[in-house]
């Protein structure tokens, strides 16, 4: 428990947070691994868990019939996967695949919702953390949908 | 009746013959072209300079060496094919003659960046205009601190250079990260924008200069992220592309506020253009 603690306020994602409010977090984690190819979720499936990768590669796929896959953002070490866990209904919107060794924190969702319920100085040190994430990753979308590689219509 | 004049007086608006040696397809749309004169040497140029290249009877655009600046047996250009002349130039075959006139234009900073941490930022077709820095900084690359290549692109086929990227990435004293904006799940790069990368690699801002070439929303976002990071604004150098027509600074074609892109420019100092970056149809 000791070195779970260590290593979970060592990532990133809670870099400076105040131990006290950090160990509250120790109770909703675990330890998990996905070998390359192997699915952290997919999309529709409750989501659950909210996972904080320690090493590795997540891949995020979105699927659509009659198409190939495509994969819309690639996560490495010190990132986090997902804010679907926070948002109700408590669906996955896409596939998270790993697509190396992938060593990650998994933090049970109904417990991390319940704890940042109850102490809601918690609860805005993660939404602290989580929201400056999802604006970079929703700005990195919009500089992707702008395809500012294709060439300029005439 | 005069001679005829030395070439180094030559009239700069007059294209001279060049073969193309070689060509080697790059992506479905990009060529590289191995080009050697017909009757002169092939002169020097700095990384980051470019040369107009004439397609007779069709019409002449800028392009930029892409080449090794250390290599004078020929010129090497990255053209795509994105109109008439582009695509008259991408589609010339070996052993057929073009017209060249240049080089042309300011250079990366090659040289003022050692002692320093070096980032090359590209995009898309912007990695042909760095290339000749990326070899110059890697013959010598104890000069520097920290080198780091960056590279984005649309999808994984559309990559340039990806032999040459996997070889730099392979050496111990450089870093290489690439992304693409998507790809199907047979890549297992990276997928994200350029400026995601900044923050994956280790440098140290207030040490740093940066390099960036490639599509103008890219420039801006990535500098954005680099003046965020800490990088100075007088570091961080971008080449800007801006239509020709002279490119000897007489006809202001390629005026761009206060600067001629084909004198001062290609490669501008982002403290100079940020202002100007940020307004629309310049
Ligand atoms: C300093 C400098 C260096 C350059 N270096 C290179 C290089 O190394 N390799 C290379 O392939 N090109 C390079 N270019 C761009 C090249 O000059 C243009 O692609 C070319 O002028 C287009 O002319 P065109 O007649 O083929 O197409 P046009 O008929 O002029 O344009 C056809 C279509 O292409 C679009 N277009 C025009 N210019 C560009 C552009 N720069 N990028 C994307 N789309 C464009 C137009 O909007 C239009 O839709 C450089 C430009 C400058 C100013
Ligand atoms: S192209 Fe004529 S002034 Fe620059």
């Amino acid at each position: 428990m000791e070195t779970l603690e260590r290593l979970l306020l060592g990532h990133e994602f809670l870099a400076g947070i105040d131990p006290a409010l950090g160990r509250r977090l120790v109770g909703c984690a675990r330890n998990l691994r996905f070998a390359p190819g192997e699915y952290l979720f997919r999309e529709g499936g409750p989501a659950d868990e909210f996972y904080l990768i320690r090493e590795g590669r997540v891949a995020l796929e979105l699927h659509a019939p009659a198409r190939p896959p495509i994969v819309i953002e690639s996560l490495g070490g010190g990132e986090m996967v997902g804010a679907s866990w926070l948002v109700p209904p408590y669906r996955w919107g896409f596939d998270a695949r790993a697509t190396a060794d992938t060593r990650v924190f998994g933090l049970d969702a109904h417990c991390l919702r319940g704890k940042c319920d109850a102490d809601h100085h918690l609860g805005y040190e993660m939404m602290r953390r989580l929201l400056p994430v999802m604006v970079r990753r929703m700005q990195a979308a919009r500089q992707q949908m702008l395809d500012v590689y294709g060439h300029p219509p005439a | 009746m005069s001679a005829a004049p030395p070439a180094a007086l030559a009239d700069p608006m007059l294209p001279a013959p060049w073969r193309v040696r070689a060509v080697r397809r790059e992506t479905a749309d990009v060529v590289t072209l191995d080009l050697v004169p017909l009757a002169s040497g092939v002169p020097c140029f700095a990384p980051g300079q470019f040369n107009m290249i004439y397609a007779y009877g069709v019409g002449e655009v800028p392009v930029s060496l892409s080449g090794d600046p250390a290599d004078r047996s020929c010129f090497v250009h990255t053209v795509r094919a994105v109109g008439e002349v582009s695509a008259a130039i991408a589609g010339a075959a070996p052993g057929s003659v073009l017209g060249l006139r240049g080089p042309f234009g300011s250079a990366w900073p090659v040289d003022a960046a050692a002692g320093h941490d070096l980032l090359i930022v590209a995009g898309g077709l912007g990695l042909a205009p760095l290339r000749p820095a990326i070899y110059r900084v890697l013959a010598r690359s104890e000069r520097f601190g920290r080198i780091a290549v960056l590279y984005g692109g649309r999808g994984p086929a559309e990559l340039l250079f990806r032999d040459e990227l996997a070889v730099w990435g392979a050496r111990a004293d450089v870093t290489v990260a690439v992304t693409v904006d998507h790809a199907d799940p047979s890549w297992h790069g990276h997928v994200g924008v350029v400026p995601a990368l900044i923050g994956q690699i280790g440098f140290d801002p207030p040490n740093t200069v940066a390099l960036l070439c490639g599509p103008e929303v890219m420039l801006r976002f990535t500098a954005t992220a680099l003046r965020a990071a800490g990088v100075a604004a007088e570091r961080i150098h971008l080449s800007m592309e801006r239509n020709m027509k002279c490119a000897i600074g007489l006809c202001g074609h390629c005026q761009f506020g206060p600067d001629f892109v084909c004198q001062d420019g290609p490669v501008l100092r982002y403290d100079r253009i940020a202002a100007r970056l940020a307004v629309r149809e310049i």
